[in-house]
């Protein structure tokens, strides 16, 4: 386990070392002197010239990028001359709507996707399965911000049951605030359920025509009971990993639900930062994100040896 | 090799394949079309007419510049449908050169898997809105950057087929004969990586109509003045309170166009992959 482990963080230094690199000198791609960029359009000359000597952007690029590299090693992503205020700081002010309608999506897509899943699984072939399965795909086929526009329109304006949109006022209760999470998290769930219900079914499937099934139908153990604890027991190590993924996918589908529904969060942000280059910012968020990526990947691989004995060699 | 129309008959013994395979092949046609079956110019502006729903004459209704909705959305059709296509052909080019070369040659495979890891470690739309970021807001740069999203897949996909291939008998007999590396990777290597190079084409036209509509509702995609899905959508989204058909039409013709492709996808993947085959 400790030596899967240390295996494992070490492949994630090389990543996340390849993702900086890919971020930084892609950045440098972009058209445009950077701290012209970092200043705007009312920079002087003299201004420029200063910030460039400041940040080291005189010098060579490999040693600007190991500059910058040992600066967000140490937790210092850059300062956002926009935001007036350190990268850091502004993406944890962001983070909470963003880790909330992550964590509801999660749920949602969870809660309808297993039991799909299995049902899709137990009466394969037959009209239920059909059914979930088509779902499934179209449910993978919308665009979300397409989705979240209807909802709005539908359960928000016409029907008044939720909020539009944002995320109450500054200083509102949690229970408010979390009321305006219901609609995006609905939409993000929904859209990413496929998946889950996908994989849930094929475990199933694999398990239910494993011996040790038919061994307990005919020790006439209950239906119900062979497929809720024997086969599912059995067909959770693929379940929790897709679960994983889909928790790690949910961070890019939340850049999109959130500029629909105007949620202050970290995807509204880096969109928001795209649109007027605020390039600190994007390279920070771009390797924070990566990073929960890898971190989840991890950790999936982790609980997929605690769940599975046969993994954990 | 299996012959087209046996391939065509496999493919479609699911009655659902079929259906998804007209409609793609329907919204092709459309686009191929569509000068000469779109009702009325898509830019042709008639500010008396604006806003209104649908109608007899205008079928999906009119704009706020009382364009007709069903024209923009065939015309559309190409634009969106060209993006997916392009993105594919450039993703699926690169993935199988990496991918070939990664599986082949060990020294390579590590190297190049380490940076396909690191890409796909970013969130598809989120690396793709920083790339057009960077590259600058065209059609041309969407599709550049939306392959670049999508090669990693590919490559992965190809990479694994590619090692098991490398090890086959028939590879070392062509080895033994003095074949050379280069023919070995071009024919013999490339020829059986083709099916499951197909089926995940097919899955990235669909991610990749998706993400455009995507990119183009961010602000971060084609410019607003090429009608594609996307921009249909993005443009009108401030009118949807009093004109809700300027966003449903365009967004269901996303739907269809995504549904169909994995569809289509999905039937080649249950014919061509037997490990597959077991758990339909």
């Amino acid at each position: 386990m400790a030596s899967r482990l240390a295996k494992r963080l070490g492949g994630l230094v090389i990543v996340m070392f390849i993702v900086a690199a890919i971020v930084f000198f892609l950045t440098r791609l972009a058209p445009g002197d950077p701290a012209a960029l970092m200043l705007g359009d009312q920079a002087t000359a003299d201004d420029i010239a200063r910030l460039r000597t400041t940040y080291g952007l005189d010098r060579p690029l490999f040693i600007q990028f190991g500059l910058w590299l040992a600066e967000v090693v140490k937790g210092n992503l850059g300062h956002s001359i926009f935001l007036q205020r350190p990268v850091t700081q502004a993406l944890l002010e962001r983070a909470e709507p963003t880790f909330f309608l992550a964590l509801f999506a999660l749920a949602f897509a969870t809660l309808i996707g297993i039991p799909c899943g299995i049902a899709s699984a137990v009466w394969r072939g037959r009209l239920v399965d059909q059914i979930l399965s088509a779902i499934a795909m179209l449910s993978a086929s919308i665009p979300s911000f397409w989705l979240g526009l209807l909802f709005i329109q539908f359960f928000a304006v016409r029907l008044g049951w939720l909020p539009v949109a944002g995320y109450g006022d500054p200083g509102a209760p949690l229970a408010e605030r979390l009321a305006h999470l219901i609609l995006p998290a609905t939409v993000l769930g929904i859209v990413n359920s496929a998946l889950i219900v996908r994989f849930t079914r094929a475990s199933m499937l694999d398990v239910l025509g494993e011996d040790f099934i038919r061994t307990a139908r005919a020790k006439g153990i209950s239906e119900r009971r062979v497929v809720l604890r024997h086969a599912f027991g059995n067909a959770l190590v693929p379940i929790v990993t897709v679960v994983g993924l889909t928790g790690a996918l949910l961070i890019g589908g939340a850049i999109v639900t959130e500029t629909v529904f105007g949620l202050p969060g970290i995807g509204n942000l880096i969109v928001s930062s795209v649109l007027r280059r605020d390039y600190p910012v994007i390279q920070g968020a771009l390797i924070v994100v990566a990073g929960i990526y890898v971190i989840i990947n991890i950790a999936v691989d982790l609980i997929y040896a605690l769940v599975d004995p046969r993994v954990r060699t | 090799m299996l012959g087209f129309g046996l391939f065509l008959r496999r493919l479609f013994r699911r009655r659902i394949v079929l259906i998804g395979a007209l409609i793609l092949l329907v919204l092709i046609v459309v686009a191929l079309a569509a000068p000469w079956i779109s009702p009325f110019d898509p830019n042709a502006v008639r500010v008396a007419r604006r806003l209104r729903p649908p109608s007899a004459v205008n079928w999906f209704g009119t704009d706020e510049y009382g364009r007709d909705v069903l024209s923009r959305i065939i015309y559309g059709s190409r634009a969106s449908l060209g993006i997916g296509a392009s993105v594919v052909m450039m993703s699926v080019a690169c993935g199988t050169l990496l991918g070939i070369l990664a599986g082949y040659f060990r020294r390579l495979d590590g190297p190049i898997m380490r940076v396909i890891d690191a890409f796909m470690a970013l969130p598809d739309i989120l690396l793709a809105i920083f790339l057009v970021a960077v590259l600058g807001a065209s059609a041309t740069n969407v599709v550049l950057a939306l392959a670049i999203v999508y090669t990693p897949r590919v490559a992965r996909v190809v990479r694994a087929s590619t090692l098991v291939v490398r090890e086959l008998p028939f590879v070392e007999a062509a080895r033994a004969l003095g074949v050379s590396t280069w023919r070995i990777m071009s024919v013999h290597v490339l020829l059986n990586v083709t099916s499951p190079v197909l089926v995940q084409a097919t899955f990235i036209f669909a991610y990749a109509v998706l993400a455009e509509a995507g990119l183009s509702f961010l602000g971060a995609g084609v410019p607003q003045e090429v009608p594609t899905w996307g921009t249909m959508i993005a443009a009108s989204q401030s009118f949807s309170d009093q004109a809700i058909w300027l966003v449903v039409f365009p967004g269901l013709a996303i739907v269809l166009a995504a549904l169909s492709l994995q569809l289509v996808g999905d039937g080649l993947r249950d014919m061509l992959d037997p490990k597959l085959r077991k758990s339909l």
